[in-house]
């Protein structure tokens, strides 16, 4: 997705949820390691509790007893 | 991933083994025997009538083999298929939970909830306890869907206008590799299949699966092919994009466990990452978008996401019931078992 003046970038944030980001996406951690995802849209974690960093695994979720769902 | 060419048998498949008179009917009348007035519905779950349907349904996707191309307008086979999507419909419908006060946005709220611990389902067996046979069996079964992953969604897309549009082309896409043939999801489940020593050829273990694998992905084909039904297919989709990449995750635990090839773990491992993505654009977009357009869906959409868990437990008590007691989930063990 070209990322013109015209057509800004679009990410969304969300408070309990990843960054959505349209890709391709580079992302350069503290390391200075550059992790590359070409998917039109990457979800990148926020609450650093991925085991996938840097990218969304879901581990975000709240978490809930069995039958408090209902 | 490396070169990954196309080995597999391009034929259709044969047409399966009849599980009682209703699929001898259909599979007698696609060998060129006279239609004759079916029998009494059967069981709306059953071996008879999920074979028969699936059957049906499979002329709208690769087909068999001797059987004409032109056999998915058949009308008398059309009119045989609505008889029987009546009586699974009408199933569904009578046994999935509903209640006045649910609502998409509730329900997927509910989904996202990961439960503590061991919830007894099917991913969290495998983790533990899944031996490389179990795995095979179990990609064996899924293999009727996984083998044409995304397909019985792309029929929703021309019922679809703007954001929804626009969101379920783009996870579709994902599933179909994003313009590299290699990166099929399908594709990436075959390289799985071979990892597993299975026969990766399209359909290859129809006669193997019992009716609530069929269920399973005759759902999907009856809401993809009627309009009427575009808000539960959105549903049944979110459903799975959802709860998939936490399953995934604890398949391809399990597959390391188990000392699986690198493809095998990689078709979860690639899911685990792009379903957390597909399952927000599909609640933002899709969902979002298309009850913005059309509210009056919303209890469609919750009849998908349900009757998703309701088959979807059906599966897994039948795969646990049959691998607790040490025995094969396959209708003739036989040919996967021993591994």
């Amino acid at each position: 997705m070209p990322n013109t003046p015209e057509r800004p970038r679009r990410i969304r944030v969300q408070r309990d949820g990843p960054l959505l980001i349209e890709g391709p996406v580079e992302i350069v951690g503290e390391d200075g390691e550059v992790t590359v995802s070409n998917r039109f849209t990457v979800a990148v974690c926020t609450c650093r509790r991925s085991r996938l960093l840097p990218w969304c695994d879901t581990s975000h979720r709240r978490r809930t007893k069995r039958g408090d769902t209902a | 991933m490396t070169v990954l060419t196309s080995r597999r048998d391009t034929r259709p498949p044969a047409l399966p083994e009849p599980r009682g008179p209703l699929s001898a009917l259909v599979t007698g009348a696609l060998r060129g025997a006279p239609l004759r007035t079916p029998p009494p519905a059967p069981d709306a779950y059953g071996e008879d009538l999920q074979l028969a349907l699936y059957v049906l349904y499979e002329l709208h996707y690769q087909g068999f083999d001797g059987v004409p191309d032109d056999s998915e307008w058949d009308p008398e086979l059309l009119a045989l298929r609505a008889a029987l999507e009546d009586r699974f419909l009408s199933a569904l419908r009578a046994d999935v939970p509903a209640s006045a006060d649910d609502t998409a946005e509730r329900v997927l709220d509910e989904l996202q909830l990961e439960p503590v611990g061991d919830d007894g389902g099917l991913s969290y067996f495998l983790r533990e306890h899944g031996t490389l046979g179990h795995f095979r069996e179990y990609a064996a079964l899924r293999s009727l869907y996984h083998l044409k992953e995304a397909d019985p969604h792309a029929w929703v897309i021309p019922r679809l206008r703007g954001r929804a549009k626009a969101g379920m082309v783009a996870v579709e896409f994902d599933e179909f590799g994003a313009g590299r043939a290699d990166e099929i999801h399908a594709e990436l489940f075959a390289a799985l299949m071979a990892d597993l020593g299975l026969d990766t050829s399209y359909g290859h273990y129809l006669d193997e699966a019992p009716a609530e694998a069929l269920a399973v992905v005759n759902m999907m084909s009856l809401f993809g092919l009627h309009r009427s039904l575009r808000g539960a297919l959105v549903g049944h989709f979110t459903a799975v994009e959802v709860t998939s990449s936490p399953a995934s995750r604890r398949l391809a635990e399990g597959l390391r466990r188990v000392g699986a090839g690198s493809a095998a773990v990689r078709f979860y491992t690639e899911h685990v990452e792009a379903d957390a993505v597909h399952e927000q654009v599909v609640r933002h977009e899709v969902v979002g978008g298309l009850l913005a357009d059309e509210p009056s869906l919303d209890a469609d959409v919750v009849f998908g996401i349900r009757a998703t868990g309701h088959l979807e437990d059906r599966l897994a008590d039948r795969l646990l019931a049959a691998w607790r007691e040490g025995a094969s989930a396959l209708r003739t063990a036989a040919v996967v078992q021993g591994a």
